[in-house]
């Protein structure tokens, strides 16, 4: 790829692959020339790759939010390119979307998911080869990606930039991320798999078929990076969309549902409020995000009978979406009081709030009135960071501060101080970014559809733009508080692996043997 | 193995499975959700009769209430066509002079015009019509082509070096870089224009050498450029050929840029609106790029 590439930016791409894979296996013959784990150490679960996955997802997170920070400037100082091509809005936003989405929420899935499969099957990972394979091979995938878009590589498709080959190889490693986790839970020692488990199953099997499907592409040449779709017109729209929205639902929502099922009673020990709203929840928000897609194409030329199957199946969402906001929210009941002094249990609180409202936003900009005022503006950007910033990024957060402490086997974290003013700068950068979006939004909205007496418009497009300047001023600052509040959590993470002491009764990792209890987080 | 117990805090009895230490409680789901999923199938079955919704093999169920948005767009795209003819007709047939005495219309005008500006327009000749290099000013009172509004209303329509077969032509030829005039001659002609522009420019300082040279580049003006930009050089609106006694320029009038315009030539470009834009909008635009300038011909 490096050599024979047609164009530079796939000679380039070729270089990168050649040089993470180089990385890769200097590391592997590294692990090999070490001893072979002990019968006594396979007993043990398995996680360093969970070490590993929390740190890449803390340096995608500094550098998502950073380049987040740097775009939401551009669109209010457009002069802040430099004028160089790579830093135009065009290349540097999917490089925000990927970098947040797939390489900080991702990797955060992947080690959560390593960590509360083997916890709740009561087994180790089946191998030590592939849980590194899935973890540094979607990271390898991010890498590709987000220097593609730098290079100009994109197939313009949202939240589906990476062109084919990078494509094909994610297809390879979630496959194996697949099989590990059925293998996984094959290997339980636990009669029922729990909840969490099948959101995470739900959330992995469901993105291979999205990601396969809207990826169906043919190159222009294999020795280039430009493909194009095999879908064309209304139907490339549709199936964008469908796989657009499934991704939201699937890996914005489902993996990390799984991960609130586990870390929030963890944390708050209290049982789950109802395991029949975990049922009816799980099979509603599997079931009918599937058809919902829809609702990204009203007023288009999308036939109106897909539209309307798109507004129904929206506001049947709601229900379900509630139904595990609500189950999530009630099983504090009987905790309230850890949510008032434990920061990181109000993260996860939080979370489940900001979940039932950017759901309910969600399923009423899926009516066709409202979203005839709503879509194309600022809105659905202040709702998308409703759900990324309030609920996926606040459930990250107050995740790995109950995780670090476990696998790592400190006593706490190491400074509680820290993470309660990262609370607030997270609560009150999310508060002014979605007020921002949401004035924003409705303003651009009101004045596109302004009309004079005469049936003119009374607004022209660069006065709306115009208007939007003191609000996207506010949206970077209310990112930068965002971001300042993950670098705390990244440099609190980091003190805490180094400089807090080991806890005094687990000294070694939890075994997983039939006889003896899991302990490590246990007792934590 | 798996033995229930009761939950001290809300007294639901748990389900008897365990995960490393997470429990479930077996609460019955509330019958506040119950009722809102039967609500919302309730709503989505009713959106289905009334509403284009379930695929059937090539066609689709129609809905009872006969809603079609393509029908719907059509129907209020024409509603708003005979709500606006009412004022479009009158702009399109009346001259200028008419309109601008008809108080109702110019009303419609001076309402429809900034928008229709800042659309279409102000992506090159600036939001107030600034202009800005290469993209002629339009708030002053100098026309390239004249400040009649017909002579306006007809750049808009065909463009100017653009793809319509009636566009205005303006070009400014390549002395230099086609061999007609030596490098000596264009700056000695860049001295002489500079001369007669009313641009203050410090380097004319006067020497008996400059004088000179100014001398030269005014034969070579009456030469090679009197023929468009007329002796006296303040322009020819038949060809587009720009005023040079003012100061004004559209490419710079600094030594420089005028050396490299006299060396390779310029020819702008103008896009023809006449397919983009009605006539009732070229008008409306019309009277408003003569209004930018605040003095001029001002509707």
């Amino acid at each position: 790829m490096a050599l024979a590439g047609h164009d530079i930016g796939f000679q380039l791409q070729g270089a990168v692959i050649v040089t993470a894979a180089l990385v890769t296996l200097g590391a592997l013959f590294s692990i090999r020339s070490q001893p072979e784990a002990t019968a006594e150490e396979l007993t043990y679960y398995y996680d360093a790759p969970i070490k590993a996955g929390i740190y890449l997802s803390l340096i995608w997170a500094m550098l998502g939010m950073f380049v987040g920070v740097w775009v939401a400037l551009l669109l209010a100082y457009p002069e802040l390119t430099f004028d160089y091509a790579w830093a135009s809005l065009g290349r540097l936003r999917p490089v925000h979307t990927s970098g947040v989405i797939f390489g900080f929420g991702g990797n955060a899935l992947i080690a959560t998911s390593f960590h509360v499969v083997q916890r709740t099957s009561r087994t180790r990972l089946p191998d030590q080869l592939s849980p590194w394979f899935v973890l540094l091979g979607f990271n390898l995938f991010c890498l590709v990606a987000a220097t593609g878009y730098l290079l100009g590589i994109t197939q313009s498709k949202e939240y589906a930039e990476p062109e084919w080959y990078a494509d094909i190889w994610l297809v390879i490693v979630w496959v194996t991320y697949l099989v590990l986790y059925l293998r996984t839970l094959a290997r339980r020692q636990e009669p029922h798999i729990y909840v969490a488990n099948w959101y995470y199953l739900a959330f992995i099997l469901v993105v291979a078929v999205l990601h396969i499907i809207n990826n169906l592409a043919v190159p222009v040449s294999f020795l280039g990076s430009k493909s194009y779709s095999l879908f064309s017109g209304v139907q490339d729209a549709m199936t964008q969309w469908w796989y657009g929205h499934n991704a939201v639902a699937f890996f914005l929502t489902s993996g990390f549902l799984g991960m609130l099922y586990y870390y929030l009673p963890k944390r708050a020990e209290r049982p789950i409020y109802s395991y029949r709203m975990s049922i009816i929840s799980f099979w509603g928000i599997t079931f009918m995000y599937m058809w919902a897609g829809s609702h990204h194409l009203h007023y288009t030329a999308l036939p109106q009978w897909v539209q309307t199957l798109g507004v129904t199946f929206s506001v049947m969402l709601l229900v379900p979406s509630w139904g595990s906001a609500g189950n999530a929210l009630m099983t504090l009941n009987g905790a309230w009081h850890r949510v008032r002094d434990d920061a990181t249990l109000r993260f996860m609180m939080v979370a489940a709030v900001f979940y039932g409202i950017s759901t309910f936003e969600g399923s009423f900009m899926a009516i066709r009135p409202v979203n005839s005022l709503s879509h194309y503006t600022d809105w659905t950007i202040g709702h998308v960071h409703a759900g990324v910033l309030g609920w996926v990024a606040f459930i990250v957060f107050g995740t790995f501060y109950s995780l670090v402490p476990w696998i790592w086997h400190r006593e706490r974290m190491y400074s509680l101080i820290l993470i309660e003013v990262h609370f607030w700068l997270a609560i009150a950068g999310t508060i002014i970014y979605l007020i921002a979006m949401w004035n924003a939004g409705i303003t651009q909205g009101i004045m596109w559809r302004t009309y004079n007496e005469s049936g003119t418009l009374t607004y022209s497009f660069l006065e709306s733009f115009v208007a939007m300047h003191p609000y996207y001023v506010a949206r970077a600052f209310g990112g930068f508080l965002f971001l300042v509040g993950a670098a705390l959590a990244f440099y609190n993470i980091v003190m805490t692996v180094r400089h807090v002491p080991l806890a005094r009764n687990v000294t070694n990792d939890a075994s997983v043997g039939p006889l003896s209890v899991p302990t490590g987080e246990a007792t934590a | 193995m798996s033995v229930s117990e009761r939950d001290k805090y809300s007294g639901h009895m748990t389900t008897g499975h365990e995960w490393n230490g997470i429990k479930e409680l077996n609460t019955p789901v509330p019958k506040i959700l119950i009722a809102c999923l039967s609500a919302a199938f309730l709503f989505a079955i009713g959106y289905w009769v009334l509403m284009p919704a379930w695929p059937l093999g090539d066609t689709f169920t129609k809905g009872t209430l006969g809603f079609d948005q393509r029908k719907h767009l059509a129907q209020q795209m024409i509603e708003s066509d005979n709500n606006q003819t009412r004022w479009t007709d009158p702009i399109e047939q009346l001259d200028f002079d008419a309109i601008r005495d008809n108080p109702q219309l110019m009303a419609i005008v001076r309402e429809s015009g900034p928008a229709l500006f800042e659309d279409n327009c102000a992506m090159c000749h600036g939001n107030n019509g600034d202009g800005g290099k290469y993209f002629p000013k339009l708030n002053d009172t100098s026309w390239l082509w004249g400040a009649d509004p017909n002579a306006i209303l007809e750049t808009l329509a065909v463009g100017i070096n653009s793809a319509h077969p009636d566009t205005r032509i303006a070009l400014m030829p390549a002395f230099g870089s086609s061999g007609v005039l030596s490098a000596e001659t264009i700056d000695s002609l860049v001295l002489y224009i500079q001369s007669i522009s009313t641009t203050e420019t410090s380097s004319t300082t006067e020497t008996t050498t400059t004088a000179e040279n100014i001398n030269a580049g005014q034969a070579a003006y009456s030469m090679y450029c009197a023929g468009c930009h007329a002796q006296d050089g303040s322009g020819n609106i038949e060809v587009g050929a720009p005023n040079l006694t003012d100061d004004y320029w559209i490419y710079g009038g600094d030594s420089v840029a005028l050396t490299a315009t006299l060396t390779d030539g310029r020819s702008g470009h103008m896009p023809a609106w006449e397919s983009r834009l009605s006539l009732s909008e070229r008008k409306i635009l019309t009277f408003y790029v003569l209004s930018l300038n605040g003095v001029g011909d001002n509707p």
